[in-house]
């Protein structure tokens, strides 16, 4: 379980993020919504210890994360896909999931193999340098990559960007069953609300840097006031 | 056939290939440290003639050549990692400019300091193999055991080092550290040892560069790197700053050049000739021969 309480971060004279507090549980994905400048990556990047908050405290299964070392947050089982999907172009499919299991105990081959049987379209492509990989391909990499290393929480940050409403609805069900099948704990940070909303149990909606609301995806659904001025799910 | 062998034309290409090896090594390393850490390092020629300093000085210690060599490499490695540490960890994330210009000044110091300890007079440790040229039909032909050895040499490191990139864990992470570090370390990547361990291969293929020219019959002396450092870094760039096998084939390129410029114009012009390639070069493919990706700054 991931635990983040009262985390204040600061870019510079910014505040990012203020007094966010939320638990994120295993078998179980925790949304976390909000407009633009909301502060939803930085959520992510200060879970990862990508940046340092100025005060408040992370936990993994009551281990502190703040002020760990990103690499060593990764090797306790934390899997970020950042903004953008990751996905080191110069290199090839395989040679992406290889990296992704380096660092954990997994036995590689296997892990590789398995991951392909998850998502053939990667075996097909596996010997192609990434930057040649359509958008549904790259994410479908980075989730594997993560999923790679057998972790224990995945920190997913707006996977649906870019990607056609069939390929982002696909890619929802995939990130639904593998949070179930591995008890993984997940966090999905989407602007696409109402895509997220559909397969989360727990949502956090961030504004401006706070936390406007936090409870199961249905309350959270059907809040009007949330839908209507934090979310922009305004029914025609 | 033997003709063919002692004609001016294949002694140029002889020579060249001698020369290019070493121009191809210095290339390579300064290739690693590139691909790893995105510096361009002005001391490579410097730390690797003073690693290889360090190592020729223990023949007077009764040590085999041999030895000397492990040495020297050992020391450049050695010298490699610790740079990266103390001179140029701090400068990660400032302008691309520092690291360049604390390694421009470094450059000064360890030659200045080559100098005050050992002097300014060229030295050389004897490599185990004949520097006479073969003979065929009474006329030269211009290879010796010692050539043959300084190329198969080269060829070893070089074959050693794009193995090491492409097909282990190490080289992986190396890689991936290089061209993402955020990434790479959100999977767990020691970036930060990877970036040390980059210096540090650099820094051990270019004193192998420098250990050639120490058992070449000129020797070695403080400056000597310079101008081999301009011609590798020119080869490096000819072959694509990003490209291992770009610096082996630039270095090549180079040395060939210039042994024929020398041949056929004047001994005066032959870096010119390095110099003409270059632009050449980068005026038909500005990231070089053998970049695969150009949507890189370089």
């Amino acid at each position: 379980m991931i635990r983040v309480s009262e985390l204040c971060v600061n870019y510079g004279a910014i505040r990012a993020l203020q007094d966010v507090s939320f638990e994120a549980t295993p078998g179980k994905i925790t949304a976390v919504l909000g407009a633009n400048g909301a502060g939803k990556t930085t959520l992510l990047r200060a879970i990862s210890g990508l940046v340092t908050p100025q005060s408040g405290t992370i936990s993994l299964a009551d281990q502190p994360l703040v002020r760990v070392a990103t690499e060593n947050i990764a090797r306790m089982g934390v899997a970020h896909v950042p903004e953008g999907r990751g996905v080191i172009e110069e290199l090839t499919v395989e040679e992406n999931l290889r990296l992704g299991a380096l660092a954990s105990k997994v036995n590689i081959s296997e892990g590789i193999e398995a991951q392909y049987a998850q998502f053939p379209v990667l075996g097909d492509r596996r010997r192609k340098y990434c930057g040649t990989l359509s958008g549904g391909e790259r994410q479908m990499l980075a989730m594997a990559r993560a999923l790679i290393a057998r972790p224990k929480v995945l920190l997913l940050d707006e996977p649906s960007l870019g990607l056609a409403p069939q390929v982002t609805a696909e890619l929802m069900k995939t990130i639904l069953a593998a949070c179930e099948a591995e008890n993984l704990t997940v966090i999905l940070v989407e602007q696409n609300a109402k895509g997220a909303l559909r397969i989360s149990h727990d949502a956090v909606v961030l504004h401006l840097g706070r936390v406007v609301a936090n409870g199961s995806a249905a309350q959270v659904a059907a809040d009007e006031d949330l839908r209507r001025y934090y979310l922009g799910l305004v029914e025609e | 056939m033997s003709s063919f062998l002692t004609s001016s034309f294949m002694s140029n290409i002889f020579g060249g290939l001698a020369q290019g090896v070493i121009y191809s090594l210095v290339a390579l390393s300064l290739v690693i440290i590139w691909q790893s850490t995105h510096v361009l390092n002005f001391a490579q020629g410097a730390m690797a003639m003073f690693a290889t300093y360090v190592g020729m000085t223990q023949i007077d210690r009764g040590l085999n050549y041999w030895w000397c060599v492990i040495i020297s490499v050992l020391v450049g490695m050695a010298f490699g990692g610790i740079t990266e540490r103390v001179l140029i960890r701090p400068l990660y994330g400032k302008p691309e400019i520092n690291p360049i210009v604390v390694m421009v000044g470094f450059l000064g110091v360890i030659e200045a300091a080559t100098t005050a300890i050992w002097t300014s007079t060229s030295r050389n440790i004897a490599a185990p193999f004949s520097q006479i040229y073969f003979k065929a039909d009474g006329k030269l032909v211009l290879l010796s055991p010692f050539i043959i050895f300084q190329i198969i040499l080269a060829v070893v490191i070089m074959m050693l080092v794009a193995a090491l990139f492409r097909f282990t864990r190490l080289g992986l992470q190396l890689r991936a550290s290089a061209l993402a570090p955020e990434v790479a370390r959100l999977l767990g990547v020691r970036v930060s040892r990877m970036l040390t361990i980059g210096w540090m291969l650099s820094a051990g293929v270019g004193s192998i560069a420098a250990v050639i020219l120490a058992s070449g019959s000129f020797g070695l002396f403080p400056t000597n790197m310079d101008g081999v450092f301009v011609a590798g870094f020119i080869a490096a760039a000819v072959g694509g700053l990003d490209s291992p096998v770009g610096a082996i084939a630039g270095g090549l390129i180079i040395g060939l050049t210039e042994q024929f410029v020398l041949a056929y114009w004047s001994p005066s012009v032959a870096p010119l000739g390095g110099m003409i390639v270059l632009v050449a070069v980068l005026m038909v493919r500005p990231h070089g021969l053998f970049t695969r990706s150009v949507s890189r700054r370089v």
